[in-house]
């Protein structure tokens, strides 16, 4: 990959979607959604299949009408300026190269469009596969590149006419695991060159947490949290995010005075005020630690090892502690040793954790 | 074991050719020997009947017509198909079977039957616009409607339409621009297949053009077999390997990058039905 790119660093504009609404055949797909990205700042919409958020993506790029609401790019309404004229760059879930032009020509052809002299083209086209590290095939078709390899020139192609907005719809996923790691860090540092203002859709948390400033989780055409990534994993704001982003443990205890006891241990909560009573405690696998136990003396946090299954660097470890099964992720070396079957005591990190009430709890704890 | 399998795949394949070629080729050949024979007895073959075609007057005309309602029929009918089928892929998908079904029902309906249809409407053009014979390639926009569709309906099939119009869109292109830099040179096998049949189902029309009372080339040669035979058979064939000649050039011309495969195979297709399926 080449590091001596010369993209001129161009100023992000701010974007702002407010209260958009679309409704598909009775069934509302964005229901007054509101979201400001600022100049220069990367935001994934992240969510499961059907939450809105490609919708949320499409309604910003002008290809669907939204039913209510705004969409304000640089201080402009453009909620009815058509696509071709919003000034935004956007990369496909699909393989979007045009099939009957070299990469090159692709990445001409919006240049073409906007009357850019063909020296001043052929030269930023160059720029902008030399940007992606792919100026070695800029003579080939989409037929004869992998399905990274497109991805990227659809990204040269989107920057080459100088968007204001960079929208990214899923642009990873049709990759194998490796080379969407790979492109997804390439993504990022091409917009921290560019300083593009980027918003970038995916269902894969993972790729949303690694690459955005901010994270916007949604559901039900909602966006339930917005924060950066950190906040985001570590104090959830509903069950639903807590839940989506990363494995949760489910277990049942007491609150009472500002904490939840979970079987012995006394937790402190993400939000102080959640009233008195017995609910479902959130715990990250993560926040779980496992000892083999040697006195075999029975405990709330006494159980077996059901499984354990290697990950890499981490094993998760599915423990039965007689009424309730929980996961604890562990570096690999610490996992060697819990074979299945195996007395093991856990214990769990005083981390802040998020309260459940939808289901029926029961006061044991 | 596979050796002996794959011989007789051969074998078969090499039976196959020969007994289809036999099966266009011979009456072809037959008619050409018919054409070429002398006036008497034991007469040397001669090309006299074929010498003979440019001095009919209505038969010149009659072939000029047809090129003409070839032309103005295929194009006509990929420039009101290709958007229509593009847009409604695009905004009306739930159209689409609708569009199929209204796009196949003239295969339903013999020739005759148009005809019945069409002669008021042809009648009242004639009195009111024009009686010119190249008003028949509104009739023949219908006929061909079945064949055009079905050929560009494959080629859409075969690309991603709504993303690639929407990349188009999203770099600053106009829905025009999109039709004709992105969506057109992607079909364009399609549309060269569309082009093809359309052709050559309108130098193949008689039905229509003879009950309307048009001149065109079919009518022209079945008129003229009336008074010579041999110069109505040349012309047959004539006609014949001309719209073989055109489909084999169209298909050299549009061929590229891997459509040339299956546009030869188009021509075979439309060749044997054209030839074995008679004029309509």
């Amino acid at each position: 990959m080449t590091a001596s790119v010369e993209a001129k660093p161009r100023a992000g504009v701010e974007v702002r979607l407010e209260n958009l609404t679309r409704r598909y055949a009775g069934v509302t797909a964005l229901d007054g959604l509101s979201l400001t990205i600022a100049p220069g700042e990367l935001v994934a919409l992240l969510g499961p299949s059907g939450c809105g958020k490609t919708t949320a993506l499409r309604l910003l790029a002008g290809l669907e009408d939204a039913d209510g609401g705004r969409v304000v790019i640089a201080d402009k309404d453009v909620t009815n300026v058509p696509a071709n004229k919003r000034e935004i760059g956007m990369v496909f879930q699909a393989y979007s190269l045009f099939p009957h032009m070299t990469a090159m020509q692709n990445v001409e052809f919006g240049m073409q469009l906007h009357d850019v002299d063909a020296p001043e083209r052929r030269k930023r086209a160059g720029e902008m596969l030399d940007l992606v590290g792919l100026s070695a095939h800029m003579n080939k078709y989409a037929t004869q590149m992998s399905g990274g390899q497109q991805q990227r020139v659809a990204l040269a192609r989107a920057l080459a006419i100088e968007p204001k907005v960079l929208l990214l719809d899923e642009p990873l996923s049709a990759l194998d695991a490796k080379v969407r790691s790979r492109l997804r860090d390439e993504i990022r540092r091409v917009q921290l060159e560019v300083g593009i203002t980027t918003l970038f859709v995916t269902h894969d948390q993972e790729e949303a947490l690694a690459i955005a400033d901010r994270v916007g989780v949604m559901n039900a055409g909602r966006i339930e949290q917005l924060g950066p990534p950190t906040t985001i994993y570590s104090r959830p704001a509903t069950p639903f995010v807590a839940e989506f982003v990363g494995l949760t443990n489910r277990v049942a205890g007491l609150v009472k005075g500002g904490e939840v006891e979970v079987r012995g241990t006394r937790l402190p909560l993400v939000k102080a005020d959640t009233p008195d009573g017995p609910a479902i405690a959130l715990v990250r696998p993560e926040a779980v630690t496992v000892a083999a136990d040697g006195d075999m003396v029975p405990g709330p946090l006494v159980g077996t090892v059901l499984s354990t299954v290697f990950l890499g660097a981490t094993s998760r470890v599915t423990v039965d502690l007689g009424d309730v099964t929980v996961l604890a992720q562990l570096p690999t070396s610490d996992a060697t040793s819990l074979s299945a079957g195996t007395r093991v005591r856990l214990s769990m990190r005083r981390d802040p954790v998020l309260i459940a009430r939808d289901e029926k709890v029961s006061t044991e704890a | 074991m596979r050796r002996s399998r794959r011989a007789k795949l051969q074998v078969f394949r090499a039976v196959t050719f020969v007994l289809l070629g036999a099966f266009f080729l011979l009456p072809i050949w037959f008619m050409f020997e018919f054409s070429t024979r002398g006036v008497g007895e034991n007469s040397p073959r001669t090309l006299d009947a074929w010498k003979a075609i440019g001095t009919y007057p209505d038969l010149v005309a009659g072939i000029v017509a047809s090129l003409q309602l070839a032309v103005i029929t295929s194009v006509g009918i990929l420039v009101v198909l290709v958007p229509t089928m593009v847009w409604v892929r695009l905004r009306l998908p739930r159209l689409r079977r609708v569009i199929e079904s209204i796009s196949l029902l003239p295969l339903t309906i013999p020739a005759i039957v148009l005809v019945v249809g069409f002669s008021p409407m042809y009648q009242w053009m004639g009195n009111n616009f024009s009686d010119s014979i190249l008003t028949l390639s509104l009739a023949y926009a219908v006929l061909v409607l079945p064949y055009a569709y079905r050929a560009l309906d494959a080629g859409l099939a075969a690309i991603d339409v709504k993303t690639l119009s929407e990349a188009a869109r999203s770099l600053g292109a106009g829905w025009p621009t999109v039709m004709w830099r992105v969506i057109v040179p992607n079909i364009s096998s399609a549309l060269l297949n569309a082009g093809l049949l359309s052709v050559a189902l309108v130098l193949g029309e008689y039905t229509i053009a003879n009950n309307l009372l048009y001149p065109n080339l079919q009518v022209e040669i079945v008129s003229l077999a009336r008074t010579n035979a041999a110069v109505s058979i040349a012309v047959a064939v004539a006609s014949l390997l001309f719209a073989f000649l055109l489909l084999v050039a169209l298909s050299f011309v549009g061929g590229q990058r891997g459509g040339r495969r299956r546009n030869r195979e188009r021509l075979v297709q439309t060749f044997a039905r054209d030839f074995s399926g008679g004029t309509r």
